[in-house]
């Protein structure tokens, strides 16, 4: 705000590597973030990414209990590792989280989807990372725009001042 | 502080140009607001303007998500009826204080 030289983010282009609950949203929230700042967005899901907007894992996402050291007890306890190997504890912290997430009115990844589409961000999927995967685009939600390769994205991804995020 | 002169009214405003005080606002202030940002409302714009004032005044935070669940228009709907930047765009015409909403 202070600098009256900077000029407006015009663009956002964000690849998402990932699968876990938080490195899902983190790129949903930001891309939505600048949806609903009327910046041009563009998500690009490449490997693990790819089960945020695979129709059969999107809305079964979770997150790490074991090697995760932030993990802690509801009340800030810490959370013995030994703990998060047990069968059935990581599907209960991660349905837990999603809880949480859903009070502060925070979607399901599908209903994420259709709300940065809906603003006119778009979603791509990583041609690689599906070969490798054995996914075909009927796999993928429907507001996956296309199938690219990682040059088609660059591509998407000039213009002054745009920002690549990598999260 | 800033004011700003919209349909008659000195309207006290933060320096981005929301009403500090929504009591102030009218349906000719807030159709002043929006042809500053180009817009020319709608019967549909008033509906949401009132579903938006009644949710801040209840003490309640605005969402897309919840706009898109108001009834009144979907999540597509509202970014046609306020385009660009809806939320900020729609609370400041409503005359509500800027959200502090990251969804």
């Amino acid at each position: 705000m202070e600098n009256k030289n900077e000029t407006p983010l015009k663009k956002v282009c964000i690849i998402c590597a990932k699968g876990s609950i938080e490195d899902v949203y983190a790129t949903l929230v930001m891309g939505n973030g600048a949806v609903m700042e009327g910046i041009e967005t563009k998500l690009f899901f490449t490997f693990f990414g790819l089960d945020a907007i695979t129709k059969k894992q999107m809305n079964k996402l979770h997150t790490a209990t074991v090697g995760n050291p932030a993990m802690r007890m509801p009340g800030g306890l810490p959370f013995p590792s030994i703990m998060g190997m047990l069968p059935g504890v990581e599907a209960g912290v991660s349905a837990m989280m999603m809880k949480e997430m859903d009070k502060l009115d925070i979607p399901p990844v599908d209903e994420f989807l259709d709300m940065v589409t809906a603003g006119g961000g778009e979603i791509y999927a990583c041609k690689l990372a599906m070969d490798m995967f054995k996914l075909e685009k009927e796999d993928l939600s429907e507001h996956v725009k296309d199938v690219l390769t990682i040059g088609d994205f660059y591509g998407m991804c000039g213009g002054e001042n745009t920002q690549i995020i990598f999260t | 502080m800033a004011t700003k002169n919209i349909a008659g009214v000195i309207l006290d405003v933060t320096d981005e140009g929301y009403l500090n005080d929504p009591s102030q606002w009218t349906k000719e202030v807030g159709a002043g607001i929006a042809k500053e940002e180009g817009l020319e409302l709608t019967d549909k714009h008033y509906e949401l303007i009132e579903f938006i004032r009644n949710k801040v005044e209840g003490g309640e935070g605005l969402t897309i998500r919840g706009i898109g669940k108001s009834g009144i228009v979907d999540i597509k709907g509202f970014y046609q009826l306020f385009p660009g930047a809806p939320l900020k765009k729609a609370t400041k015409i409503s005359g509500v204080p800027k959200p502090a909403s990251c969804i």
